[in-house]
């Protein structure tokens, strides 16, 4: 069974400073972080104390609620620092490099041979279960619970976003024991979508065990939530799987080599990044080994993700957990006069015809910065929402209904179906210039309080 | 262009919270962020955003209101010196246009964006842009006689009952420039009917037979009673609301609107289907061709102020529907309703004003309907599977 669908409403952002396609750098990291904040609604408990020896692969902490799911070191030394918040919340926890690279060594048979069980105490034990997120919220997933179906998405639509052609061209066979793992899981398949052009030149047409799909159009149909909303909604009380691709690399190459092995491309990209091209690196590497990438001639915004979605970690932030990307921004804090007045404005991009913009070639790309370019205010304009929403929703009216924390309505109209990421473009286009991924992650943060 | 952005910086302390004139803040934010785009930068979600704001919605409105705003100032002078019978050139045609014009817009905007400031101050908020697009509208859809007090009056009316009341921009529930024009419709109706609708002058005299009467206020008599061509309404050299005459004008205005999506050509075109519908009706069942049912239906769309509601008034983003099917829904009704108003209540010639504002009143209801459907259709596919 596969499928093809069209993606039309949406927008590819088009922002400059794409990533050319070789690795300029192997980082071999002095101190990796790992962030318990990487993971939504998660409450951590720490495993290990300062000082303590790991390996790549010792869990560092876990999951208060669900002592099983463990979160490892990547990489082996000591635990240097254990980073406290407001109210001691713990914020990370810095592993110090031995420069061994050691890894806590995992022996499985062949996977065929592997019962559900054995696969999900594998990645359970191994620290790889983080890999697996849940719709609805986009939270680390509950291992007693048998999902509806898990989806992978192939598909980098997001701006700037790592070109999953060229990061995972080796990662074939990684892939496919990872699915097979992952296959193990549910009853309802494994649902892997890619985009109608690449897919017929990509060796992952042939991959086995997949429910195949291809998609075409504009972001965000990369989006897992979106291709889940067109092939297979989620209705109350489902829960499905997602998985990032190049994390089910990560899955296979545990069964396959016995590791702990989170190494992964990623694309240092944007307006402000010099030299853009990819570095090979782990989640937690810290940013400050990635300097050289930074423009120096302008205060830089360093995000950890791509534009729309990402955290703002700093120059003296990490790489996280989910991430293949860091996007480098200018910062906007300067006046533009008249500027919302200026017949012309042809460095700007705008989504409406507002600006002349549109008349430039539509394969200009702009230098973007983090200018709000207008002030916040209340909802006006209210139809260009659903413009880049490509799924059953109307927006508007989820927002509102999360903003009057009325439950019952934000299960109606598909609190369920989204997260933060799948409304970005909402948030890029807003006229108000409302912070709408907030009010979702708000909606999200409440339900999760009121259904526990 | 620096040194204006250093006077402002300069004297921005004064303004600010436990400055001197602190309580004056929301004033000189709104002044600050006509003059500059503000250095605000994101602080998390998405990290650019689009160089469109409201500012630059609501100027390109402005934009699309000006060619029937030129074209009004013309026919104001034209009509004035048709009725006095006097042949004018067209520079003093046009002079004579604006400075009668000058004093509805010198008080639409003093006083609508005084309330504006004021409640801004009070409420502690930010100045919303909204009023840049009601205080231009306003004047356009008056007669030009209406004596300044009454304006006066309608203006503050529409802007605090119409709007601050339910928290300024964007919560209001119905059009605010078409509530100050029911407003003056209601309250001083003397000044809203009859021969107001052109500019004789005090000092002088209308030539004889001059009736000053609008071709909607003849519908009666049927197609040969107007006592306009088409033509003459399609290019509005007839008598009317300001800027509402000249249909080629108000088309100039919706291609800019539809061009650039600020207006819904939905809203639109639905509006006008509404109105052929029951005007084609109308011709179907008409008793003899002297009645207004006879009027063929697309001479509905070019007299009084249907086109100019149907672009303008309809279309407005926070007063009409909002779900993309209920556009349709909404401005069917609303064209339906005009021309069932012009065609069986004489008494209110004008039906478009009030076939809008009742829509407006009507649109949650139409979202409703439509946003619980998809509810329905969410539960009805958890239940199939």
């Amino acid at each position: 069974m596969s499928e093809h669908i069209q993606i039309k409403k949406g927008l590819n952002l088009p922002i400059e400073g794409e990533a050319l396609c070789n690795v300029t750098k192997s980082v071999v990291p002095d101190f990796i972080s790992v962030k318990p904040t990487d993971f939504r609604a998660l409450t951590p408990k720490m495993l290990v104390k300062e000082g303590e020896a790991v390996l790549a692969g010792t869990p560092l902490f876990c999951d208060k609620q669900n002592p099983d799911v463990v979160f490892a070191s990547p990489i082996s030394g000591t635990v240097d620092a254990v980073i406290r918040g407001d109210k001691r919340k713990l914020l990370e926890v810095k592993v110090k490099s031995d420069g061994k690279g050691e890894s806590v060594k995992h022996q499985y048979g062949s996977i065929s041979s592997l019962t559900a069980d054995e696969v999900k105490k594998a990645l359970l034990e191994s620290g790889l279960w983080p890999c697996i997120k849940q719709r609805p919220y986009g939270i680390v997933a509950n291992p007693n619970v048998d999902p509806k179906s898990i989806f992978i998405s192939a598909i980098s639509s997001a701006p700037l976003a790592a070109d999953f052609e060229f990061t995972m061209k080796d990662e074939f066979a990684a892939v496919q024991a990872g699915i097979d793992a992952l296959g193990k899981l549910t009853k309802g398949g494994v649902h892997f979508s890619m985009e109608a052009y690449v897919a017929p030149r990509s060796d992952y047409h042939n991959l086995k065990g997949v429910i195949f799909h291809t998609f075409q159009g504009v972001h965000p149909m990369g989006n897992v939530g979106v291709q889940i909303n067109h092939i297979s909604p989620i209705n109350k009380g489902e829960v499905v799987w997602t998985v990032d691709f190049f994390l089910v690399a990560a899955i296979g190459r545990l069964f396959l080599n016995g590791v702990y092995d989170m190494s992964r491309l990623v694309a240092v990209a944007g307006p402000a990044a010099k030299n853009p091209s990819y570095v090979k690196c782990l989640p937690g590497t810290q940013m400050s080994e990635l300097s050289e990438y930074f423009c120096d001639k302008c205060d830089v915004r360093v995000v950890s993700g791509n534009v729309l979605t990402g955290d703002a970690v700093g120059k003296e932030g990490s790489l996280g957990f989910y991430s293949d990307l860091v996007t480098i921004l200018p910062e906007g804090d300067y006046y533009e006069m008249f500027g919302w007045a200026k017949p012309f404005r042809f460095k700007k991009f705008s989504f409406s015809r507002g600006y002349f913009s549109w008349i430039l070639p539509k394969s200009k790309k702009y230098a973007m910065d983090t200018n709000t370019n207008g002030d916040v205010r209340a909802f006006v304009v209210s139809d260009v929402y659903g413009k880049v929403l490509p799924m059953d929703i109307y927006p508007v009216y989820l927002f509102k209904a999360i903003l009057a924390g009325d439950i019952e309505k934000m299960e109606e109209l598909g609190i369920y179906e989204v997260i933060e990421e799948d409304v970005a473009l909402c948030e890029y286009i807003c006229p108000s210039k409302i912070e709408i991924q907030k009010i979702v992650s708000d909606g999200i943060d409440l339900m999760l309080k009121e259904m526990a | 262009m620096n040194g204006l952005r250093k006077f402002t910086d300069k004297i921005k302390p004064t303004f600010e919270k436990g400055g001197k004139l602190g309580w004056l803040g929301s004033t000189f934010e709104a002044f600050e962020s006509f003059l500059f785009v503000p250095n605000t930068v994101t602080k998390r979600g998405a990290h650019v955003r689009d160089s469109v704001d409201l500012k630059r919605v609501m100027i390109i409105v402005v934009i699309a209101l000006l060619p029937c705003f030129l074209f009004g100032m013309w026919n104001t002078g034209f009509q004035h010196f048709q009725a006095i019978g006097e042949n004018a050139g067209f520079w003093r045609i046009v002079g004579y246009g604006f400075l009668k014009i000058l004093p509805l817009y010198l008080v639409s905007y003093i006083v609508g964006l005084a309330i504006e400031f004021a409640s801004a101050q009070i409420n502690g908020h930010q100045v919303n842009e909204g009023y840049l697009v009601s205080g231009m509208l306003i004047p356009l859809i008056v007669p030009v006689t209406v004596p300044l007090w009454q304006l006066t009056l309608a203006v503050a009316f529409a802007v605090i009952i119409g709007k601050e009341v339910f928290g300024g921009t964007g919560m209001n529930i119905w059009n605010p420039a078409l509530l100050a024009r029911a407003f003056l419709f209601f309250s001083y109706p003397k000044s809203m009917t009859g021969d107001v609708w052109v500019a004789v002058g005090k000092n002088a005299q209308a030539i004889d037979g001059f009736t000053g009467a609008t071709p909607l206020a003849n519908t009666a008599a049927g197609v040969d009673g107007l006592g306009y061509s088409f033509a003459d309404m399609f290019f509005g050299i007839m008598p009317g609301a300001v800027g509402e005459t000249s249909t080629l004008c108000i088309l100039i205005g919706a291609a800019i609107l539809i061009f650039t999506g600020i207006g819904s050509w939905k809203i639109m075109f639905s509006t006008v289907l509404g109105g052929l519908f029951v005007a084609f009706l109308g011709n179907l069942f008409a008793p003899a061709a002297e009645s207004a049912l006879a009027i063929p239906a697309y001479y509905q769309l070019v007299m009084g102020g249907f086109a100019f509601g149907a672009v303008f008034m309809a279309t407005d983003p926070v007063t009409s529907a909002q779900t993309e099917c209920g556009k349709w829904v909404y401005g069917f009704l609303i064209g339906a309703m005009a021309v069932t108003i012009r065609l069986f209540n004489p008494g209110y010639p004008e039906g478009m004003m009030l076939a809008i504002l009742l829509m407006n009143a009507a649109a949650p209801l139409i979202d409703h309907i439509v946003v619980n459907k998809n509810i329905k259709r969410r539960l009805n596919r958890a239940k199939t599977i």
